[in-house]
């Protein structure tokens, strides 16, 4: 089965970067949302740095669910699932590809991108390292949960909304301890907790969608 | 299962059991708000605003109790494919929904002249908030599906899936209330309930039930006939095929 | 009697919240029912019609 998955990772890298813009996309929205808080809240260094590791983590999750809506779509119209079923694949296995093809396209670029928005928002460097330890243990939570939601939802009209409203009230465990892991008190606990959260939606999450995926091929 | 699955049985206990679950609520909605509202006692701090407590918490209770009612019916349905289990899942999901939001306004007129604002962010009241999202996103994705068999299979996966998390919500939730605002020793209610006080909440617990049971019975009657509508109606679509 | 009422002075909120209270699940009931009713007698109209024809038939 890992070699299975393997390629199928494989193929769906090779995809995306075919695609070429596409993945930006996340990126570019990242930045933007998280740069609208300034305007929002404004510019007072002081109000910033306090809740920079909240601001960069909402937008991390807001720019996760974006690409979600056509994580299982393309393959689900053109019949690629029926053939990978057909071909000996688990939808288990598909599932396990998509969520690992999803953070390294999506949410890991946006971890890359994570220093440079800490020192736009004035967080101090010693929080950095916190903030980058938090989102890399708590994206794959939001690609396992984002992937349940887009293979419960393919095929549905405009359900890039409905993804983020089944998305994000089972994204704020992971939300509370990621940004927890900054916190100078707290940080220990949030981080085991996130390790938790993240290691649960990881052993839920293929089995879930692989589900949702059977009753959208019936 | 087809000798369960039969929907005409259970329209038969429905019908039969209906009358009773409703008038043992309106006994106990009776009951419960003489007590509530006039045979118990003030609160020594809160005073006569304790006495929304007898409809606040009991909605929490039954808030969480229609979505057990949801998960346990769509481990049923994943389980063993009951029709039925379906057909219960989608009729609480309003229920359950309506209990929250009575909980969380309810609570925020309790919380206005006891804690001074309209809105508290305290770990009870943002979990049940967050339970109010996860219902409406369960209710979403029923209606986001022609398809009723599709529906329900990917209906019965969110629900397992959020009952999973439901209790993970409800741990952080807390573990970030007490990160973000010292212990308060203030709870609802006091931190042991007065007897006096206990009788009102249990009776108005039992009428919310009632008015549960009450409640489901008739939108899940609603729903199988919408069913046999739907299946009427293609057999007719079908037919007319057939004569061309 | 004036006491019930009143409650204690926070009479807007208690009665308030017993008001939505009641709105939120007279209304749900209500509205359940309603659905009830509608749905079943037309199903149990089409199945009289169906007999009928069958009958005919």
């Amino acid at each position: 089965m890992s070699g299975g998955v393997f390629t199928l990772v494989g193929r769906e890298l090779a995809l995306v970067w075919a695609e070429r813009g596409g993945g930006a996309i996340a990126l570019i929205f990242f930045v933007i949302v998280g740069s609208l808080f300034p305007f929002a809240v404004g510019p007072e260094p002081q109000v910033l740095l306090r809740i920079a590791p909240g601001i960069i983590w909402v937008s991390a999750l807001l720019a996760c669910l974006l690409s979600l809506e056509r994580l299982f779509q393309p393959d689900a119209e053109d019949g690629t699932l029926e053939q990978l079923v057909v071909s000996g694949q688990s939808l288990e296995s598909v599932a396990v590809a998509k969520m690992i093809a999803h953070w390294l396209t999506t949410a890991l670029p946006l971890v890359i991108l994570t220093p440079i928005m800490a020192a736009m928002l004035n967080a101090p460097v010693e929080v950095w390292g916190t903030l980058l330890l938090g989102l890399l243990l708590g994206t794959p939570a939001l690609s396992a949960i984002g992937s349940v939601a887009a293979a419960l939802t393919v095929g549905v009209r405009r359900g890039g909304v409905l993804i983020s409203l089944l998305v994000l009230p089972l994204a704020v465990p992971t939300l509370i301890f990621g940004v927890g892991v900054s916190d100078p008190l707290a940080g220990a606990s949030a981080l085991k907790w996130l390790a938790a959260t993240t290691l649960l939606a990881l052993a839920v999450s293929p089995f879930a969608a692989a589900a949702g995926l059977r009753a959208a091929m019936e | 299962m087809h000798r369960f699955a039969n929907p005409a049985r259970f329209l038969r206990i429905a019908r039969a059991v209906q009358p009773w679950t409703a008038a043992a609520m309106a006994v106990a909605f009776a009951v419960g708000l003489y007590y509530a509202l006039v045979a118990s006692p003030i609160d020594y701090l809160q005073r006569d605003t304790v006495r929304i407590m007898y409809v606040h918490v009991p909605a929490a209770w039954m808030a969480l109790g229609a979505y057990s009612t949801i998960a346990i019916a769509s481990l049923v349905s994943i389980v063993w494919r009951h029709p039925l289990a379906d057909v219960c899942a989608r009729a609480a999901a309003p229920i359950g929904a309506v209990f929250t939001a009575i909980c969380l306004i309810t609570g925020s007129f309790w919380g206005k002249p006891t804690w001074g604002t309209w809105w508290q962010w305290d770990a009870r009241m943002t979990s049940v908030l967050v339970l109010l999202f996860v219902y409406l996103g369960y209710m979403a994705l029923w209606s986001a599906f022609d398809d009723r068999q599709r529906a329900a299979r990917a209906a019965s996966i969110l629900a397992l899936v959020g009952a999973i998390n439901l209790p993970i919500i409800k741990f952080s939730v807390d573990w970030w209330n007490t990160l973000h605002q010292p212990a308060s020793v203030f709870r609802r209610g006091g931190p042991t309930i007065h007897p006096d006080m206990l009788v009102p909440l249990l009776v108005m617990a039992l009428a919310y039930l009632l008015f549960f049971v009450t409640t489901l019975l008739m939108r899940m009657r609603a729903e199988l006939a919408a069913q046999r509508l739907e299946v009427a109606a293609e057999r007719r679509a079908l037919a007319l095929e057939g004569a061309e | 009697m004036n006491e019930f009422f009143s409650m204690g002075g926070y009479a807007a909120y208690v009665w308030t919240a017993y008001a939505v209270t009641a709105i939120g699940l007279a209304g749900l009931g209500l509205a359940s029912w309603r659905r009830m009713r509608a749905l079943e007698s037309r199903a149990d109209r089409l199945r009289a019609v169906r007999r009928s024809e069958r009958g005919q038939a």
